[in-house]
């Protein structure tokens, strides 16, 4: 028997070092525009100009500007997230279980995935073209209601404006991560609950929640790194008006605005730990609730 | 007075009528089985005993007292499903005690329940695991203890053992049974294995498009079936067709061969065409059974199955298979051969009486 | 059990109207240009200026380009994976999820300081050597859903059988992978490529940041510039996105309705 098959193993050609150079493309792609640019921001993050070790510049971030522009991010990105999170759950709960007419499902599905992948440029247009000083609805709420929302501190270029416009994407992002996690909680789960005498709130209590919560967590922090990255939207809204995070990065990578070509690779490293957390948090989330549900 | 009763109970979806006015009386500690093929209604009936279901008309008591109206929630029942629904964020523990958490009962109270119940399924020591941790045949039992932990009136299992390899359904068909007697509680069993619902029920209850065909303990399905559909459904059948010779005596007559039977003929009269039937286990060749039928014919085919020989046999038009035992010392019969068929007058079952 | 129905209908009702009133308010802004009446002027005007025309192309050229190279990096990476070395699985998963952990700038920062005019490979010296960057820039941007995908696809067809079949009838490697699997997971190849094509054709950021003349910044230039130009061009990127969406539903879903027959 060891004979064959060692006589099997000499006879066969290996196809072992063929097979692992059809992935060194891969390899070679990920270290190139991948894996290497970032580490090399992160050492850069770490070093003088002179190619020094300190830890300056992780000091230097200390400053006003910065801080607020982290801030800013961080709030703008939750209260986005936050909301979306909430709006989109609503609307994939009653998608899934609301008992509507069926073609209202996909109708959504569809929707949802054309208007997450509509960021950028284009949703700014579009926001100003509705919510700016000459946008319809701000015109029609003014001549319909007399009501001028500018009058009352509305400013799509501010802050709630931009929250406003980020849960264009993020509503319909939580819609397509929610719909299929709703789908997973079985009609079996409900009736079990009512049959051992809960009612529908204590099954959404005891059951229903705790069994979407690491989804709608998970989903939470997706939503969160997804608007904590975007630039897009907000420069061409704002241009460099606003101070977030990533325009200080842009208005530093376009002309070094920090004068300390350093100190904005310890900018980028505070990026990748706030993302690379959430998203962290994210994958360990999910895989919790995939081995529920299996 | 009858521990759970449905009283012409009927259910509409849109259009379609799915049950057609049921009357069902379940005494106290009754296992009563609900039998039939998919789409017959079964369970559609036990989902409106339950509560999922609102019937159309009719009305459902339990303990005397009239449930129709009331919610799931409020009708203290126990009911085991298909795909166990042990809730995968607790753990067996938690399950067990979600519907005396539910009911507010005091912790030391739940504690020892729960520890009861994991004891009479016989998996004490799981309480701390996930449903996810556990095999199928145990996550069954784990729902059976969940449901049976708020001691309920009345306990319905839909098709609980389906989902599971062969082997673990026969076990845990005798182990649901013997549970079952030992707290004498009331169980409906929805199944469409005709061999389960022979082996565990008290009574039952046959049921097709929306109908109660016939209901009886299963020693009455199998033996005495009223209509056609029971006896091909429950069992093994083989159905001829015979002309009544007279009524009074029960002559009747197969390819030309006369037969005598021990069943009630009904307003059948001389000339008539008549369904009857057969079970394979009732028929021998050659006179060895000792009845007084006799039918010659010739063997059409036979099926080496190992313990068993099955062989069917041709009279003229009418066809019957019959087994025998594979004796290893006399070769089974051949193709061809004459062989003479012998069975009882009680063996032959009349269906499709004309109504009298 | 029956539930009211009101609850749920209200909140789609009003997730519609978030979703489809800036539709309509730049659908109509955009057809304000000529004073008084509508018109079609902003989209006349947008469709005749020859830097919309050239920068679209030349997205639309990177795009491709992406998509192609995406393709090539991809297809034979997820075959292998899934068919041979099951063990770099967890490695693959983790690269392919990193462009969604790095936020886009921050990556295209990564690339200016590594390809600069004064490193090892100065990429950023030249216009090809930029558009070459962009290109894999696209293609990182688009790893994760195109890697996704391809290994849904793969997933889908026994790529055991199908590659054991055709080397039992002597095919090559490169056969196989080009001739019996691609074919094969055309599908999740075309959907992983709409896409790509739907994120990057107004991107913004990185051709900023590399200095191109993409589609993307010329969007930028022309909303900080014009007034009604802006709402025709929203509504145009608008029906590529929606496109793309619904050429992958029209591929996935009728592979869907073949796999459930």
């Amino acid at each position: 028997m060891a004979e064959t098959a060692a006589e099997l193993a000499r006879t066969r050609p290996r196809p072992v070092p063929l097979t692992w150079l059809g992935v060194v493309p891969f390899m070679l792609f990920a270290l190139m525009f991948l894996i290497v640019p970032a580490t090399l921001l992160m050492i850069g993050a770490f070093q003088d100009p002179q190619g020094n070790f300190t830890l300056q510049n992780i000091a230097n971030l200390n400053q006003p500007t910065i801080i607020k522009a982290y801030r800013t991010s961080i709030a703008i990105s939750a209260a986005s997230a936050f909301g979306g999170a909430l709006i989109g759950f609503g609307i994939a709960y009653a998608v899934a279980l609301g008992h509507v007419p069926r073609w209202i499902r996909p109708t959504m599905m569809t929707f949802s995935g054309v208007a997450s992948n509509f960021a950028g440029v284009p949703l700014a247009f579009a926001f100003m073209a509705t919510l700016g000083r000459t946008g319809l609805v701000t015109a029609l709420l003014t001549s319909i209601f007399g009501i001028n929302i500018y009058r009352y501190g509305f400013n799509l270029l501010s802050f709630g404006g931009l929250t406003l416009t980020y849960l264009y994407f993020q509503i319909p992002l939580m819609i397509l991560i929610m719909t299929p996690a709703i789908d997973g909680l079985k009609r079996e789960w409900r009736e079990a609950s009512a049959i051992l005498g809960a009612s529908t709130w204590q099954y959404w209590r005891m059951v229903a929640f705790p069994i979407l919560w690491p989804s709608l967590l998970g989903a939470f922090l997706l939503l969160f790194a997804n608007a904590f990255g975007a630039i897009a939207t907000a420069y061409a809204l704002t241009g460099s008006s606003l101070n977030i995070i990533t325009i200080l990065l842009f208005a530093q990578i376009r002309g070094d605005v920090l004068h300390d070509p350093n100190l904005g690779y310890a900018l980028a490293l505070g990026m990748i730990l706030i993302t690379g957390l959430s998203n962290g948090a994210y994958i360990w989330l999910r895989s919790r609730s995939e081995r529920w549900m299996r | 007075m009858s521990f759970l009763t449905l009283e012409s109970l009927t259910k509409t979806f849109g259009n379609q009528t799915t049950i057609h006015g049921i009357d069902l009386a379940v005494e106290r500690g009754e296992f009563v089985s609900f039998l039939g093929p998919s789409g017959c209604g079964k369970t559609t009936t036990l989902r409106m005993i339950a509560g999922f279901e609102t019937p159309t008309s009719g009305t459902i008591k339990i303990d005397g007292k009239d449930v129709t109206d009331l919610r799931p929630n409020q009708r203290n029942i126990g009911m085991v499903f298909q795909a166990y629904a042990l809730f995968p964020n607790m753990t067996i523990a938690d399950n067990i005690a979600f519907g005396l958490k539910v009911a507010r009962k005091s912790s030391a109270e739940i504690a020892a329940r729960v520890k009861e119940m994991l004891e009479l399924i016989k998996l004490p020591h799981i309480g701390d695991r996930y449903p996810y941790q556990l095999s199928g045949g145990q996550q069954q039992r784990v729902a059976l203890a969940r449901a049976l932990a708020i001691k309920p009136k009345i306990l319905l299992l839909d098709e609980p053992l389906s989902a599971l390899d062969a082997k673990i359904r026969i076990s845990l068909r005798e182990e649901i049974r013997a549970v079952q007697r030992a707290l004498g509680i009331t169980t409906i069993y929805v199944t469409h294995d005709q061999e389960e619902a022979l082996s565990m029920s008290d009574r039952i209850c046959v049921m097709n498009d929306g109908r109660i065909e016939q209901l009886g303990t299963p020693f009455e399905i199998y033996n005495y079936p009223k209509t056609r559909f029971v006896a091909s459904f429950v069992g093994t059948l083989n159905i001829l067709n015979g002309q009544v010779l007279d009524s009074t005596s029960g002559r009747l007559s197969i390819d030309d061969q006369e037969i005598v039977t021990a069943r009630e003929l009904g307003g059948a009269s001389a000339g008539d065409t008549l369904s009857l039937a057969l079970r394979p286990e009732a028929l021998s060749i050659g006179h060895a059974n000792g009845g007084s039928n006799n039918l010659s014919g010739t063997i059409d085919e036979v099926h080496f199955l190992g313990s068993v020989v099955r062989i069917r046999v041709r009279f003229k038009d009418n066809v019957v298979s019959l087994d025998t035992f594979n004796r290893p010392h006399s070769a089974p019969p051949e193709r061809g051969q004459p062989v003479t068929v012998n069975f009882t007058r009680e063996d032959i079952l009349v269906l499709d009486r004309p109504a009298i | 059990m029956k539930r009211p129905v009101i609850g749920p209908w209200i909140t789609i009702i009003l997730g519609t109207l978030y979703f489809l009133v800036p539709l309509i308010a730049t659908f109509e802004f955009s057809l304000r240009m000529k004073r008084g009446v509508y018109s079609f002027e902003a989209y006349r005007v947008v469709f005749g200026d020859p830097n919309f025309q050239a920068s679209f192309t030349y997205s639309a050229v990177i795009a491709i380009a992406a998509i192609l190279v995406g393709v090539l990096i991809v297809v034979p990476t997820a075959y292998i994976v899934q068919l041979k070395l099951p063990r770099l699985r967890p490695l693959v998963e983790f690269i392919t999820l990193l462009p969604l952990v790095i936020p886009a700038i921050v990556l295209v920062f990564g690339y200016l300081r590594m390809y600069n005019s004064s490193s090892w490979l100065p990429l950023t010296n030249s216009v090809r050597g930029t558009d070459f960057l962009l290109t894999c820039a696209y293609v990182t941007l688009a790893l994760p859903y195109m890697y996704r995908a391809v290994d849904t696809g793969l997933r889908a067809i026994d790529i055991r059988t199908l590659t054991e079949a055709a080397q039992s009838l002597g095919s090559s490697w490169p056969r196989i992978l080009f001739q019996v699997i691609l074919p094969n997971v055309r599908v999740a190849v075309l959907s992983g490529a709409f896409l790509t094509f739907a994120i990057v054709i107004g991107e913004f950021t990185m051709a900023s940041l590399l200095n191109r003349p993409a589609f993307g910044p010329y969007l930028q230039l022309i909303g900080a510039n014009r007034a009604y130009e802006p709402a025709a061009l929203a509504i145009i990127a608008f029906i590529i996105t929606w496109a793309c969406m619904g050429l992958i539903q029209l591929f996935g879903g009728g592979r869907q309705r073949a796999a459930r027959r």
